[in-house]
This record gives structure tokens, C-alpha cells and sequence, in this order.
């Protein structure tokens, strides 16, 4: 077992941590122009060819920045596509979302729209979208309504992978966000004085933070799990996502509501960014499996299919 | 990154399992041992059948009588051994702590000296930090180490000190400069627990069982060649101790906990569980999966530097909590049955036992408060909080 980073994911890591923070609106071309919309597409189709452990490092990054981009709705999809579409993609000139329910996310940034009808995945032809106001500014939902099935993209049997893959995405990302929050607590804790003395001395201030740690040292063990498993398409990906997606996104939220309560009445304010980090926390736990769900699928795998 | 086995590895799993399979007498799987563990001859014996197979010592320099492999390999060994059900080597003090320390610290006459014994389960070693005025704060130690010609005379008392009772040496931290405060003043000394002057005395604790003594020491004679470290340097000799006890722990804990859990879904599949129990359960299985691989993220920084990074402060804390939750569930889905002890309880007593000792990992080697304070301190870098 090896569960260290390469050289190069040590250097997307870095490289996408400066590129964001340098720029934190990016265009879909500039995210193309990086690699990172065909991280996974193979260099036949105009992608990078990386592997999906690659790509993973990104979407923690995306996480960490709040990303105003459709990179996990079309990630999510990207493998099932045909090739000329993730040629596409991969280029910058296209991206999707996939419309599973009657919210569908990144209405406003993704190109194309996919759905399910029958045994297929179809590409979603000339419906009228419709942005619903939404707590996370960042990952809005909306509607869509009218328009028809146009190209077939894929046959519905890929549904289940590409859940997992989803999820898995969505438990990264949380590990960015909360990482974030708990980052801005530390160093506030660290300067603010109270009673004559910096505020992170106090035990009741402290802990929480040292927890927070903790948990997302965990989350981060099962998000690479996760990840490992999708990149392998490994036999328990699908556990594997679940119990990643359920713990960290339930540790970005803790992580983020004790960042809140640390910075005090300034972590309470619009102005402060803590607020979009918790607002992205509470969308990802919400999606689409909350993690209460996500043990009743793990509870199941363990008490009514022998495995243990 | 790779969740697999090398073929290295899984060969070396291979040649653990058959050997586990063939060698472990029936009557001692599962041997979970109260006083027996201690005084029953079978398990010292199981240890040296351990140490003659190879078994113990796997990561240990082959010139001390280790095997002189990986860390990655000890930690294959307790997972199979944890899933064996197999009893732990006798020795665990002097495995995870006083060997450790012996080899980084330790000088070469004491390597020859102690390591060999240690291994092979012949000579078995016990702990002396804590004292009833030095608990979590351990820089309160009030014992005295007198300087008289070639040997220190120890006057003191020590608590919670598991296995003193069946112990022949002790890793003992006394202060050696009467007029020192906390940190420094201390020596770190190698006790012989039959010189004249050491009385042990056994404590019953919460589940009726003594793991655990208080060790009086009045004009125990201790030779100046069994210091470890420098005189007066004590201090940083425990912290090394400390940082193994928690570091190499977490492997065993974490197959501990496997076995725990698995035997709380055999619970649930037998007695029924409600759909909140059945959540919890799940919880408990994700917990033990982030255990098992924050446990093996550790090994790489183990491996690389040579010392257990502070992933083992973050493993003890969560590992001790999830033991206690996992089972409190149990005695949950037994009902009023868990009040009973055996003989008449359901699985020979195992949960209501396993449930009260659980209430001591939240204390033993590290509070959680601690713990907390370390993460706080040495991993987020707040400022200290004494």
C-alpha cells in the first residue's frame, strides 16, 4: 500500500491553489486552457490523459476556492460521453449538467443539459432554464421546462458509476471548503485578545478547532479512498463514496459552524467569506443523498448483503 | 497512491494468516483474557511461541533480534493478528514504549542488555509516569532520584501503572535535582521491579478486573548505568516514549476496532436493529474505515522520518470515542440482557465488559483533553494554553 502523492499531483495542487487565488471567477476557456475540463479526457480527444486521482487534487482545490464553474456537474458525466463531446469539453467549448430531478444545478454556467428517459442518457434540446434564487450564490439550482430529447449519449446502466463518481467529487470538494473554514478560524484565533489574552489560548475555543482538524483528517482518508476506488473502478466504490460524501460533507459543515462561532459576531456577517463557505457546505450535504441517506445505503450493504 | 497489497505485502499477509490459522490454539482465540491474560501461564507462552515464529519485533534492527522489515509490515501483522483473534503479546509495554526508547535513546550496553529479553517474552516491562500529583500533568513528577556515589536511591510512588504486577523492569521518570521545577531535573531510569524497597500493589478498576498498580518505591537502588539519556534530560526521553506509545498504538487499535465492529454487525443481524440503530451502525463502519486509512497515511511518515507523526494524536482520540460509541450501541441492541454478567449473559459477557473498559481510552496513554490540546498546539500551531 502507497498512499502518497506523486510529484505531479503535488504540483496541480500548488499550481491550481495559485491560479485561484489569483483568480477566483475563472471562464471555462481559462479552465480549459489549463487542462483541467479534460484533466481525464485521453490526448486523442484533445484531453490531458490524466488519471482520475489527478483530477481529484483539482476538485479539492475547487472545493477550498468555491468555484463558480460547472466542473462537477460535467466531471460527474464526462467519462459516459461520446468522444467528440468530451473532444468538446475537453476544449472548453462545451459543458454540462445532468437534470435527474426537478432541481438541476449550474444551470447558468453549463452549455448543454442531459436527461434520463428510459434505458438512455439524452442530450436535453431546446428547453427554457429558469434560475431559482439559492443559498449557495456559487452552485445555483434552477428548472428546466419544454424542449426535447435530442442525441443519445450513453445508455442509463452508467447511472450508478456515475453517482459514485459524483458523490466522490462532491466529498473532495467538501474537504477543500471545510479545510478553508478551519484555516480562517486558526488564524483568527490565533490574533484576536480577549480578557487580556489571544482568544486560541482558551481551551473552549480550541478544541473545537483541534476537532475540526481531526474530523477532516478523516474525511480526507476516506475522500482519497473514494477517489482511489473510482480511479480503479474497484469493487467498493460505490461504499466508498457514500461513507466519503457522508462524513466530509458533515465535517465541512461542523467545520465551517465552529469557524461561525469562533470569529464571533464578525463570522455572523455578509461581508466575511465564511458565510459562502458554510452555504456551499449545507448545498453539498443536501446533494443528493444527505448523509443520514448515505448510512441507510452503508447500513444496507452491511445487514442484508452478508458483507461485513 | 495505491489501496492495494504490493505483492510483497500481500505474500508477507499471506505467510501471517496460515501461520495464524495453524499455530493459535483454539482456546485462546478470542482470549480476552481479564486476570488470565497476566497470570495464566498460556499466554507468556503464546508470546515466546510468537517470538521463536518470528512474529514479533518485525520492524526492529535484525542485531537487536528484530527482522529488521518496514513499518507497513508490523502493521500487517496486528491487523491479521486482530482479525485472528489472537492474544496480543505479553510484553505491549515494553514493545510499543520501553524498546522503542531503548533503541533511540538507549546506550548499546542497554540494547544488548534488555532488547533480546523483551522480545522473546521473557522479561516483561511496566511504566512509571504517572503519580497521584502528576496525572496528565506529567511535569509535576515528585518521585526523587538520589544521587549516591554510582547508583540513584528512588523514593516515590506511582500510579495506573498497567502490568507492574507480573513486571520485571520499569521505565520510571523521577526527579533527580530537588531544587528543579517541571521539566527539567528529571532522569529517565531503567527500574528493576525485584530490587529490594519496590512494593506493587493492584488496583481493581471499573469492570472488576486489575490491568492496573500503584508501585511504592522507598530506597530503591537504581546503578547509574540504567539511565537513559542524560541526567537531568529526562524529559525529553518521555516525550520520545510518549510520541511511540501513541504512534505504533494506532495500528493495533484501529484492528482492534475492525474486530469490534464486525462483531457489533453479527449483533445487529441477530438481535434486529431499528432504523436509528442501523444509522448509527454505518456511522461506526465509515469511522473505522477513515481510521484504517488515516492509520496507513500515517505509516508514510513514519516511514520516512523514522518517528510516528502527530496523525497518532488525531487516531487515539477518534479510535477511543468510536470504541466507546460502538459499544454503548451494543449494550443498546442487547437490551436489559446486557445487564447481565456471565455466566447467564448472551456472548459470554463480552459487551457489557468491553462497554465499562471502553470508559478508560478516553484517559489512558493521552486524555482526549490532551490529545485535543496537542492537535490544538503542535498541529494548528495556537498558542499554548498554560
Amino acid at each position: 500500500m502507497d498512499l502518497s502523492f506523486t510529484p505531479l499531483q503535488d504540483e496541480l495542487r500548488a499550481q491550481a491553489r495559485s491560479f485561484l487565488t489569483a483568480n477566483p471567477e475563472p471562464s471555462w476557456a481559462q479552465l480549459a486552457e489549463l487542462g483541467w475540463t479534460g484533466a481525464t479526457v485521453a490526448e486523442e480527444h484533445d484531453g490531458a490523459g490524466l488519471g482520475f486521482l489527478d483530477e481529484a487534487v483539482l476538485h479539492e482545490e475547487a472545493g477550498r476556492a468555491l468555484l463558480h464553474a460547472p466542473l462537477w456537474s460535467t466531471s460527474s458525466l464526462l467519462p459516459y460521453l461520446p468522444g467528440d463531446d468530451q473532444a468538446t469539453v475537453a476544449r472548453g467549448e462545451t459543458s454540462w449538467t445532468l437534470a435527474l430531478g426537478p432541481l438541476v444545478p449550474d444551470l447558468d454556467t453549463a452549455t448543454n443539459v442531459a436527461v434520463v428517459g428510459g434505458d438512455t442518457v439524452w442530450e436535453l434540446d431546446g428547453a427554457e432554464r429558469e434560475l431559482l434564487a439559492t443559498n449557495d450564490e456559487t452552485r445555483p439550482l434552477g428548472v428546466v421546462s419544454g424542449g426535447e430529447a435530442g442525441r443519445a449519449l450513453c445508455s442509463s446502466e452508467v447511472l450508478p458509476a456515475l453517482r459514485t463518481r459524483s458523490l466522490t467529487i462532491l466529498a473532495l470538494e467538501s474537504v477543500g471548503v471545510g479545510a478553508r473554514a478551519l484555516e480562517l478560524a486558526v488564524a483568527y484565533v490565533a490574533e484576536r485578545e480577549q480578557f487580556g489574552r489571544r482568544i486560541g489560548t482558551y481551551q473552549a475555543v480550541s478544541h473545537p478547532l483541534a476537532s475540526s482538524h481531526a474530523e477532516l483528517e478523516l474525511a480526507r482518508s476516506l475522500v482519497w479512498w473514494a477517489a482511489w476506488c473510482v480511479a480503479e473502478d474497484d469493487g467498493q466504490a460505490a461504499m466508498a463514496a457514500a461513507s466519503a460524501k457522508a462524513f466530509a460533507a458533515d465535517a465541512a459543515v461542523a467545520a465551517c459552524e465552529r469557524a461561525i462561532q469562533a470569529h464571533g459576531g464578525t463570522g455572523f456577517t455578509w461581508e466575511h467569506v465564511l458565510h459562502r463557505l458554510y452555504k456551499r457546505a449545507l448545498w453539498t450535504q443536501s446533494w443528493e443523498a444527505s448523509p443520514a441517506q448515505l448510512r441507510a445505503e452503508v447500513a444496507d450493504h452491511l445487514l442484508d448483503r452478508g458483507e461485513a | 497512491m495505491d489501496f492495494r497489497d504490493t505483492p510483497e505485502e500481500a505474500t508477507f499477509r499471506e505467510e501471517v494468516r496460515s501461520w495464524l490459522a495453524t499455530n493459535l490454539p483454539g482456546e485462546l482465540k478470542g482470549h480476552e483474557g481479564g486476570a488470565a491474560r497476566f497470570d495464566g501461564s498460556e499466554v507468556r507462552a503464546w508470546s515466546r511461541t510468537l517470538y521463536d515464529a518470528g512474529w514479533v519485533g518485525i520492524s526492529w534492527p535484525e542485531e537487536f533480534g528484530g527482522r529488521g522489515l518496514a513499518p507497513r509490515f508490523q502493521a500487517i501483522y496486528l491487523e491479521e493478528e486482530a482479525r485472528a483473534e489472537a492474544p496480543p503479546h505479553l510484553g505491549v509495554i515494553g514493545l510499543g514504549m520501553a524498546g522503542p526508547t531503548i533503541i533511540s535513546r538507549g546506550t548499546d550496553a542497554q540494547k544488548q542488555r534488555y532488547l533480546q529479553p523483551l522480545l522473546a517474552a521473557d522479561e516483561i516491562w511496566c511504566q512509571g509516569f504517572s503519580e497521584p500529583g502528576a496525572g496528565s500533568d506529567l511535569a509535576g513528577v515528585r518521585a526523587s532520584a538520589r544521587l549516591d556515589g554510582d547508583r540513584f536511591v528512588v523514593d516515590g510512588q506511582k500510579v495506573w501503572s498497567s502490568y507492574a504486577h507480573i513486571a520485571d523492569y520499569c521505565i520510571l521518570l523521577a526527579r533527580s535535582d530537588p531544587d528543579s521545577e517541571r521539566h527539567a531535573g528529571l532522569t529517565y531510569l531503567i527500574v528493576d521491579m525485584h530490587a529490594p524497597g519496590v512494593d506493587v500493589r493492584p488496583l481493581t478498576q471499573i469492570t472488576g478486573e486489575a490491568e492496573f498498580n500503584e508501585i511504592f518505591l522507598s530506597g530503591v537502588e537504581v546503578p547509574l548505568e540504567n539511565v537513559i539519556g542524560e541526567i537531568g534530560g529526562g524529559w525529553d526521553v518521555a516525550m520520545t516514549t510518549l510520541l511511540h506509545e501513541r504512534g505504533t498504538l494506532g495500528f493495533a487499535l484501529v484492528a482492534r476496532l475492525e474486530v469490534q465492529v464486525g462483531k457489533l454487525v453479527e449483533l445487529a443481524r441477530d438481535r434486529g436493529a431499528t432504523a436509528g440503530q442501523r444509522e448509527a451502525l454505518a456511522r461506526e463502519w465509515i469511522e473505522l474505515q477513515a481510521l484504517r486509512v488515516t492509520a496507513n497515511r500515517s505509516l508514510s511518515a513514519l516511514e520516512k522520518t523514522g518517528i510516528p507523526g502527530p496523525e497518532g494524536s488525531i487516531l487515539k482520540l477518534h479510535w477511543s470515542e468510536a470504541n466507546q460509541r460502538v459499544t454503548k450501541l451494543a449494550l443498546e441492541l442487547l437490551g436489559p440482557d446486557a445487564q447481565l454478567l456471565a455466566p447467564n449473559a448472551p456472548y459470554g459477557g463480552y459487551w457489557p465488559v468491553q462497554q465499562l473498559r471502553s470508559r478508560g481510552n478516553t484517559i489512558e496513554a493521552g486524555t482526549s483533553e490532551i490529545l485535543r490540546n496537542i492537535v490544538a498546539e503542535r498541529v494548528l500551531g495556537l498558542p499554548r494554553s498554560r
